[in-house]
């Protein structure tokens, strides 16, 4: 379609999209899936707590390391929080028991588990006739907490995140940062961005804009990562403010103080910048892998592999099955073609074996027939030489016989004495 | 529009809580819309209407801008639809327009069929859709969604009633489109008038059951606007691009010799009414209309054309897998089938010629019997003809051979009778 660029020669007043957009956004509600996982002790709830300022956790509702059964379980809860006229369902996907056994072999499996079967149900809502209400509840980000040793990752955490990084958003973080000096800290996020580079691990990117100040901020935050945070259910007065803080005797570690942590980035980040990029990314990337994945399973279901291998067609499943029908009526057609000629060409060989042999026997009955004539003539030529000799030895015989006549009479007048 | 708590299944335990402080989630919707921002959006306007009706007019007067327009002859064979895109923007807002004019419409002896082109254009956009949605590999989110978000239907401004060839179109168009009907060249009709013909235009769309689009009353901060615009459908508008000096201000206006009609007058027409409702109030709604309704209705029926079912003959609900593997398997049944009904058409095809040329080969085989049968009758023929001459050969040799001998005795019978 062309398309051209006008000018405007006074005010239309589309410029209020936005505007609108937002209104409808703002009465429709939002919603965010936020997943934890981490072994226990690492201060999962804690953190959420801090971040959402709230007590998502508590005695009724006790974190993940207060409900450690034999398996690692996936379990949600969903609140609802409101604030400057934004109402946000927000669902907290916790995993109590991850990492907590002797063999944590297999300790992700229940969590893609569940990520799949999100994607599955969203799918399935998507793909219906009838599609009215299409809950989400789809993982938008996973916290992937990484315990402070100041080593390097485990193999558990690295096993983790690369099982899970190309199904949801992870955003790993150095847990109970406030074990770390500044410098340990320092070394031991080098050490971990390493190894992620070294196992090709793709953790949440931020995305560029055309922003320079923006891009700025982010490269800020990019030379930070992986971001280590502390949380408190405390509040402390230092100096006069009423912090979140968590007391010792030597001090005070302040949760929302970007010189003792990167807490503040994190929030910032999580909820202030990129939830909805975050969401983003999830519906356009993770769940359009998920999809195209699925949907070529069922596409090629009993079609040649070869066909399927490598070449992840862009058609739909209908379309598929349109172009296959298409083959199939021009496969047929070429078979009936064929048929038709094998058919031809058997026909034709038998209707010449037939004219051959109706010559054949007309040639036969021809020679016969000349034979036969052949024959008669013989016999008539014959018959008539025979004829010939036969009339002529009987007009012999009569001429002897009227010669004979003669004589005799001549002899009896003779005697007779009439001859003289 | 559903609020997103009603997604929340009734027996999934939700709590309210509240916060200690600034979160800061309440930026989200700043979030949401500076990422639309930086999409772009996307509007798309089908016009309908008699030609020489004023539509490329009046879209010059919206939009404020000259768009390229060469006068459509009244001599079309039929309707025909034309899209035109346009980058537009405003402040940091870019929007693609598409303007659809549908050139031809009205002119026709014999309008049975004018309808049919729209509807085929408004369908083919959203077949469009449909497709990259169900491909395996989409992009849905930088697809130019063609999907028309409003249609106007120009009434010519004749100021008794519709005309059926309106209210036939209108009808035909009402579960595909948002229609929002307007009086065109409004400029014609007087005060009194036109009051009486937009409630009888109404009250025709009424009665006929169209469905015309309502400016939505659920969200507080519109509400009352809109529900006050409802009542003045449809807009009688004008549409100018000349400016005439009014006072001591230059306004888009017609001069006539009795004065002045200006397009941004709400005395004299409802222009800005439709333009405030069209564009600065409405816009989203009317995408988000197209997209919730009038595409969902499409596709429901689609699929349901196509087969698709959402549960199976027990009402359970079907899966995505399931869905296709049962479309699947009926369509290659289907292809076996017809592979079979070939081969079997073959077969009978083969037997029926074999049994042909049986019959010809023993037709053949009986013809030459015959000859045969002749051929020996002849042949023994022959052969008794020459037995016959045998026999009469051996009679004469022998009546010969008694003549030689009877002939060499008459002579001695005759010497014994001498004696």
């Amino acid at each position: 379609v062309l398309q051209q660029q006008k000018n405007l020669d006074g005010y239309v007043g589309f410029a209020s999209l936005p505007n609108q957009v937002y209104r409808k956004s703002v009465k429709r509600g939002f919603e965010f899936t936020l997943m934890v996982v981490g072994e226990s002790g690492l201060g999962k709830s804690t953190l959420i707590n801090s971040l959402f300022l709230t007590d998502l956790y508590s005695t009724e509702y006790p974190g993940p390391s207060h409900r450690i059964k034999k398996t690692v379980q996936v379990e949600q809860s969903k609140v609802l929080i409101k604030e400057g006229g934004v109402q946000l369902l927000l669902t907290i996907v916790d995993t109590p028991g991850f990492g907590d056994a002797v063999d944590n072999s297999n300790c992700w499996q229940p969590i893609i588990d569940h990520i799949d079967s999100k994607f599955e149900d969203y799918l399935n809502s998507e793909s219906r006739v009838n599609r009215r209400q299409m809950p989400d509840s789809r993982i938008h980000c996973c916290l992937y907490f990484i315990a402070p040793s100041g080593h390097g990752l485990k193999p558990l955490d690295i096993e983790f995140m690369k099982r899970l990084h190309e199904k949801v958003n992870v955003i790993p973080l150095i847990a109970k940062a406030d074990t770390l000096t500044p410098e340990e800290c320092q070394q031991f996020k080098k050490q971990i961005m390493r190894e992620i580079q070294e196992h090709k691990i793709k953790i949440y990117e931020f995305p560029e804009t055309d922003d320079e100040e923006e891009n700025r901020l982010v490269k800020k935050i990019k030379d930070k990562l992986p971001l280590a945070v502390v949380g408190s259910n405390t509040i402390i007065e230092v100096n006069g403010k009423r912090v979140r803080g968590r007391q010792y005797p030597w001090g005070v570690a302040e949760v929302e103080n970007s010189d003792h942590c990167d807490f503040t980035i994190l929030r910032d980040m999580l909820i202030r910048t990129h939830m909805q990029d975050l969401k983003d990314v999830t519906n356009n990337v993770h769940y359009e892998n998920y999809r195209s994945r699925k949907l070529a399973a069922v596409t090629y279901n009993g079609v040649d592999n070869n066909k399927a291998k490598g070449q992840l067609s862009t058609k739909s499943p209908l379309a598929q099955m349109e172009e296959e029908r298409r083959e199939h009526v021009a496969k047929m057609k070429k078979m009936e073609m064929e048929m038709e000629q094998v058919f031809e060409m058997k026909v034709k060989e038998k209707v010449q074996k037939l004219k051959d042999s109706e010559a054949e026997l007309q040639r036969r009955h021809e020679q016969m027939k000349k034979n036969l004539e052949a024959q008669h003539k013989e016999l008539e030529e014959k018959r008539r030489v025979f004829e010939d000799e036969r009339s002529n030895w009987e007009l012999q015989q009569r001429l002897e016989q009227q010669k004979m006549e003669a004589s005799r009479t001549l002899e009896k007048n003779k005697k007779k004495g009439k001859i003289f | 529009m559903s609020n997103v708590l009603s997604r929340v299944f009734q027996n999934e335990e939700k709590r309210n809580l509240s916060l200690g402080g600034h979160v800061g989630f309440d930026s989200l919707p700043d979030q949401l819309v500076s990422k639309s921002v930086t999409q772009g959006f996307c509007f798309n306007i089908l016009c309908v209407g008699e030609t020489g009706i004023g539509k490329s007019t009046l879209m010059n007067t919206l939009f404020n801008t000259m768009f390229e327009n060469e006068e459509a002859s009244h001599y079309q064979n039929g309707v025909y639809l034309r899209p035109r895109t346009y980058d537009l923007q405003e402040s940091n807002v870019h929007l693609k327009l598409t303007i659809v004019d549908t050139v031809g419409f009205g002119d026709q002896i014999n309008k049975e069929d004018s309808y049919k082109p729209i509807v085929d254009y408004i369908d083919t956009q959203f077949e469009n859709y449909l497709q990259e949605e169900l491909k395996i590999k989409r992009s849905l989110f930088n697809y130019h969604d063609t999907r028309i978000h409003i249609c106007l239907y120009f009434i010519a401004p004749t100021g008794h009633s519709l005309k059926s060839l309106d209210l036939v179109t209108m009808k035909k168009l009402d579960s595909k489109v948002n229609i929002i009907p307007i009086i065109a060249k409004a400029d014609t009709i007087s005060k009194s008038e036109l009051h009486k013909f937009k409630i009888k235009i109404m009250s025709e769309l009424v009665s006929n059951g169209v469905q015309i689009y309502q400016f939505p009353t659920d969200d507080e901060a519109v509400s009352e606007i809109n529900a006050s615009m409802n009542a003045h459908l449809p807009f009688a508008v004008v549409g100018s691009v000349e400016e005439v000096k009014v006072g001591n201000k230059t306004v888009r206006a017609r001069q006539y010799p009795w004065g002045v009609v200006q397009v941004e007058n709400e005395s004299h027409c409802d222009f800005v009414k439709l333009r405030e409702m069209l564009i600065r109030v409405n816009m989203e709604d009317l995408r988000e209309q197209t997209h919730a309704r009038h595409y969902e209705l499409y596709r429901r029926c689609k699929l349901e054309e196509m087969g698709f079912k959402d549960t199976d003959p027990d009402s359970q609900p079907f899966s995505l897998q399931e869905t296709y593997e049962a479309k699947r398997k009926e369509f290659l049944g289907d292809l076996q089938r017809k592979e079979e009904e070939m081969r079997q058409m073959f077969v009978n095809k083969v037997k029926e010629t074999e049994a042909e040329l049986k019959e010809k080969e023993r037709e053949l085989h009986d013809k030459f019997e015959q000859l045969k049968r002749m051929h020996q009758d002849e042949k023994r023929k022959v052969e008794e003809k020459r037995r016959e001459l045998e026999d009469e050969m051996n009679a004469f040799n022998r009546k010969k051979v008694a003549c030689e001998t009877l002939s060499s005795q008459p002579l001695k019978k005759d010497k014994d009778k001498k004696k």
